[in-house]
């Protein structure tokens, strides 16, 4: 084995899962979901665990459900799940369209949207589309369920409020039937990180746009919501120039990396050009 | 499947067979080194370092071998007295710079992945966590990374005992050769001459990681007569040479097997501190050892390609026609030298005039030390640095010019009827038909039609913006003539070996010294000896690979394997037929002079009289019945050393759109007509063609190894190494014209390098033709969408650029001023 050495358990059920986490006592503890992101931090030996928990066993986590105003997303729902999954596809279309463009098949077969989400990785594709559609978190623990709100769960690079002990069981996502929208991924080859993402829905009223949710990936260390875009769209009418227009203000308020595969600058250049791109294309 | 070609009787060449080998290499299930399990088995991890330049203060392994399931760990130190130096087989000039290079580092580091510790275990999973254990305290050295900066004076040396950091300074100069003119002449007479124009360019050729499938992976039985290695090698015979050379073993007592290898590309030409590693601790131990490294470990210590910077000066005549050509390069040979490091440059020094008619050509090349992982061949060797130079230069001059491309190459390009031609450097082309092949490409691109909707995009300032580029390539493939190779100072020959066992059965097993990692050689050689012997294609093995088998051959490089290991099998196989013949006659009662062969038959001139193959062989096996004084045998074998080079060409042309708004190149469609003489098998020739398209698209579009200032590769997994997959290419039109070389009975030229060789400068060329309107003549690569966006930014576009009315009228914009588009053999092109 590639990795170091460590203890490994998969327990059935969320309570039982929280049991083993809650028994490991001092040892570091690593929760494994799909394993896209921890495996391969493993492989490379930049984390060591002592205990490694496999939710892959626990049935209950897998799965959509609707829940009246809101449809209930499993967090150990596959990324390939949430592109084929109908109820997904009818009330969040969006999340269905991010999930698409995930790395590449295998990665989509094995990865999860709860994973992803609790990664918090800031190129990841899921956490921009989940905040963009004001998606609440649910959140088991050894005192029972808590539920965080997107505006609150993405804390910090790498980090979100799900704290010690707990872990991400439940994604709730508002009801967005008949809304248009699309996610624009900017990479450098398919299988590849975003360098700038956006994640844009959009409800058209006669022409108009009525309303207007846009989420950015990567544009700092945690998705942000473009609200100085989505303020500018609502009331105008739902055509290039006017959006492209109201694109313009993408970057307000985000604090873009420089790194080996984008400057800042450049950033916050495509943030612009790709929200008025994705609106464009969520208006259809 | 078995249609007969009504002219030569083949019944298998030329046909798109599957390959026989494909199901157990997909699915795994076959002898990939890595799968070898021996009784007692240990396993090695390697302590690398992560500096790329020190000393080594102290190393204390007293925790790693204490560490569970430990049975040894060895440092550069300990292992120093017996693990001799890894070799470098071309000594390119006599007064080449040749440093030691140990398997394991003793004392100082020179680049960061280096092996400074051997940690043998029980597992591999053992031996890992000890390799964390131990710790090394290294000194910090000054690194030197820059090549331009290795060659100044004062800048610390990689290797002090050297005296400098250049390894050597290789020239050569038509003038002084006697097969061209003297080239600064040239270029001083075109500076002097107003109808004349000098350009100057300096094109950087990336650091690129070969990046094979298959991690490199050893395994060594030390027990037993005779030591087996079974590696993850494209060069199993030479790599026995070398180990007993290095080693100090005889020969004989080394058997080195390359079971199934998971593509090379040129990475896996080597004898390599990890198998002298592997060897030395496997006789320590007395057992088998096995070693397979990680990918990460695998990008940062397996050899690198390119890393070269070419300063190229081109003298022609306002008309288009070339007169002298110059090439300056600096090229990176890393800390170390490797199998055939500093010839790498040199293989590309004969391909820089490719297929122009040069009259006057200087190469100078500079290699240089670098305190990162060494270079060495990689898909094109030399030649798709050189072909990516002279076609950059082609599509610059003609814009300077204000020509079409196309017509520019025909101008200078050496006619279907100029053939056998000697180029400025000396070679013999033998065959080519660049005509026929750039019509049938223009043809599939609608070149005419790309060129008015480039203009139209431009005229309307369009966001998309769309580029045509143009390679012309040729490359000398089949390395090599062995007289050649000696020339050039080369440490061996270039001629290949096979032999025939006719099994009483009628089964055929062929042996070849030509090594396949991939590329299809089992399928390839079976339809070529099933058309010699009239065998069907399933009663022949090809076998490869083992050194108890094959006990000589020189392996799988340079696109050799058809062109010189293929002929070495027909050479066999005439000499199996004449063996035969005695015997047939034999059991025919007939004169051996009246014995025709034909379709695994020989029967007598002029009768229904025959026998078979397979029954000449079961005769031959039982020996009851044969002529007296000969030998009860009809096996044969061949060395085969080729008088000349094969030289595949052919045209590729690429369109290219710019998003401007993002600055990212998307491949809107590439068209590639090869001409790789006859073809054996044009499925295995396309899918060739394919792969090394993507290697060339991704060396302009994609991939860079970078490394940071302290000399740590950046790079070091898939997640920065942006290697391409399938979800990224275009579709590609591809088709081949069929000159047949006159080098070897064949007619075959060879394929594996051709698509890398031809399809980066055509790409490059794409991207800088949708840039112009911005006055931009030259990007570096890889042409990632910031470059390009960055590129344009604060430039005027300029819409006119390259518009202008043709002649006949029919569309506004032409790429050149005025001058008509290349529009086949009956224009002419340029006049």
């Amino acid at each position: 084995m590639i990795p170091a050495a460590f203890d490994y358990e998969s327990p059935a059920s969320v309570d039982e899962a929280l049991a083993v986490i809650a028994g490991a006592g001092d040892r570091e503890v690593k929760v494994l979901a799909g394993g896209q992101s921890l495996i391969p931090v493993l492989r490379l030996r930049m984390n060591a665990p002592d205990l490694v928990v496999d939710l892959g066993r626990i049935a209950e986590l897998r799965g959509v459900r609707d829940d009246g105003d809101a449809i209930a997303i499993g967090a150990m729902t596959t990324h390939d799940d949430v592109t084929r999954e109908p109820l997904i596809r009818q009330h969040a279309l969006l999340l269905s369209l991010a999930a698409q463009t995930v790395a590449d098949p295998q990665v989509r077969h094995r990865g999860t949207f709860g994973g992803s989400l609790a990664h918090a990785d800031p190129a990841a594709d899921m956490p921009a589309p989940a905040l963009a559609l004001g998606a609440e978190f649910v959140i088991a623990g050894p005192s029972g369920r808590r539920t965080v709100g997107a505006s609150d769960f993405f804390t910090d690079l790498f980090t979100t409020a799900i704290g010690e002990g707990e872990l991400l069981v439940e994604v709730r996502v508002p009801k967005h039937t008949g809304w248009g929208a699309h996610y624009e991924k900017f990479n450098h080859v398919a299988h590849t990180w975003s360098i700038v993402g956006v994640a844009a829905a959009v409800r058209v009223e006669g022409g108009t746009i009525a309303e207007a949710k846009v989420g950015l990936t990567n544009m700092g260390l945690v998705p942000i919501r473009a609200t100085a875009v989505e303020q500018a769209l609502v009331g105008q009418p739902a055509t290039a120039d006017a959006i492209r227009a109201a694109a313009q203000n993408a970057d307000q308020g985000t604090n873009p990396m420089s790194d080996a595969s984008a400057d800042e600058d450049y950033r916050r250049h495509l943030a612009k050009v790709l929200t008025g791109r994705a609106v464009l294309a969520a208006v259809g | 499947m078995t249609a007969v070609d009504e002219t030569t009787g083949a019944k298998e060449f030329g046909q798109s067979r599957r390959r026989k080998e494909d199901a157990r290499l997909i699915t795994g299930r076959t002898k990939w080194t890595d799968n070898i399990v021996l009784p007692g088995m240990a396993h090695l991890a390697m302590v690398r370092s992560p500096v790329a330049s020190g000393t080594i203060a102290s190393i204390d392994v007293a925790d790693a071998k204490t560490s569970p399931g430990v049975l040894g760990v060895w440092t550069g130190a300990d292992l120093d007295a017996e693990q001799g130096d890894l070799p470098c087989a071309w000594a390119v000039t006599p007064d080449m710079k040749h440093p030691r290079r140990p398997a394991v580092a003793a004392g100082r580091v020179k680049f960061a992945g280096e092996i400074v510790a051997v940690i043998a275990a029980r597992s591999a999973a053992e031996a890992r966590d000890a390799a964390d254990k131990v710790l090394v305290d290294y000194d910090d050295l000054p690194v030197v990374l820059d090549m331009n900066e290795a060659i100044k004076e004062g800048t610390p040396l990689v290797h002090e005992e050297l005296g400098t950091n250049v390894n050597a300074t290789w020239i050569f100069d038509s003038g002084e050769a006697g097969t061209g003119g003297n080239v600064d002449e040239a270029i001083a007479a075109a500076h002097a001459d107003p109808d004349s124009l000098v350009i100057e360019r300096t094109f950087r050729q990336q650091r690129l990681v070969p990046a094979f499938m298959e991690p490199r992976s050893t395994v060594v039985d030390p027990t037993g007569e005779q030591l087996t290695v079974w590696s993850a090698t494209q060069v199993p015979h030479i790599a026995r040479f070398l180990l007993a050379v290095v080693l100090g073993i005889s020969e004989s007592k080394v058997r080195f097997i390359a079971p199934d290898v998971g593509g090379g590309f040129g990475g896996k030409i080597h004898l390599s501190p990890e198998e002298v590693a592997t060897v030395l601790i496997a006789r320590k131990l007395g057992k088998p050892v096995k070693y397979t490294e990680t990918r990460s470990e695998s990008i940062q210590s397996a050899h690198h390609g390119r890393d070269q910077i070419q300063k190229i000066t081109l003298a022609a005549k306002k008309d288009g026609t070339v007169t002298g050509l110059k090439v300056d390069l600096l090229a990176d040979m890393g800390a170390y030298l490797g199998l055939v490091t500093p010839g790498v440059p040199i293989l590309g020094a004969f391909m820089y005039n490719a297929i122009y008619k040069i009259p006057a050509y200087q190469f100078k090349c500079v290699n240089v030390f670098t305190k990162k992982v060494l270079t060495d061949a990689y898909r094109g060797a030399g030649r798709p640095e050189a072909t990516f130079a002279i076609e950059r230069m082609m599509d610059t001059l003609a814009n300077e010019l204000g020509v079409d491309p196309l017509a520019l190459r025909e101008k200078n390009w050496i006619k279907h009827e100029e053939f056998p031609f000697t180029s400025v450097c000396g070679l013999t082309y033998d065959s080519g038909n660049y005509e026929a092949a750039t019509s049938r490409a223009v043809e599939l691109f609608d070149y005419e039609g790309l060129r008015r909707e480039q203009a139209e995009r431009r005229a309307r300032k369009d966001p998309i913006q769309l580029g045509i580029g143009i390679s012309t390539f040729t490359e000398m493939c089949g390395l090599a003539p062995s007289r050649v190779l000696g020339s050039l100072n080369y440490g061996a020959g270039g001629w290949e070996y096979s032999a025939i066992r006719m099994l009483p059965t009628g089964k055929v097993e062929v042996l070849t010294g030509a090594s396949a990692h991939g590329q299809g050689h089992e399928t390839a050689f079976s339809q070529i000896v099933a058309d010699q012997l009239g065998v069907p294609f399933e009663d022949v093995e090809i076998l490869h690979g083992d050194t108890q088998i094959t006990h000589k051959g020189l392996d799988t490089y340079g696109s050799r394997s058809l062109v010189v290991g293929g002929i070495a099998i027909v050479k066999a196989a005439e000499k199996v037929i004449e063996k035969a013949k005695p015997i047939a006659a034999h059991l025919l009662e007939a004169n051996v002079a009246d014995i025709e062969f034909d379709s695994g038959k020989f029967s007598v001139a002029g009768t229904d009289k025959g026998v078979t193959i397979q029954e000449v062989a079961l005769a031959t096996f039982a020996a009851h019945n044969y002529p007296e004084g000969i030998e009860p045998s009809i096996d044969a074998d061949a060395t085969f050393d080729p008088e000349n080079f094969s030289y595949p060409h052919g045209t590729h042309l690429c369109a290219t759109e710019i998003d401007t708004e993002t600055g990212k190149v998307t491949i809107r469609k590439y068209v590639c007509v090869d001409d790789i003489g006859t073809v054996v098998n044009p499925l295995i020739a396309e899918g060739q063609v394919h792969g090394g398209l993507a290697q060339g698209i991704a060396q302009a579009l994609w991939e860079e190894a970078r490394h940071d200032e302290s000399g740590t590769l950046t790079t070091a997994t898939f997640v920065d190494y942006t290697l391409p997959t399938a979800a990224d290419m275009p579709f590609f039109t591809t088709d081949m014209t069929e000159t047949a070389s006159t080098s070897n009975p064949l007619g075959v030229k060879g394929v594996g390098e051709a698509g890398t060789i031809a399809s980066t400068p055509a790409v490059i060329n794409a991207v800088v033709d949708a840039l112009r309107p911005w006055g931009i003549d030259d990007i570096q690569m890889p042409t990632t969408a910031q470059r390009v966006w960055k590129a344009i930014q604060g430039k005027e576009f300029d819409a006119s650029v390259g518009a202008k009315d043709t002649r006949d009228g029919s569309h506004e914009a032409a790429p050149g001023n005025g001058a008509p588009l290349w529009s086949g053999n009956e224009s002419g092109g340029a006049q």
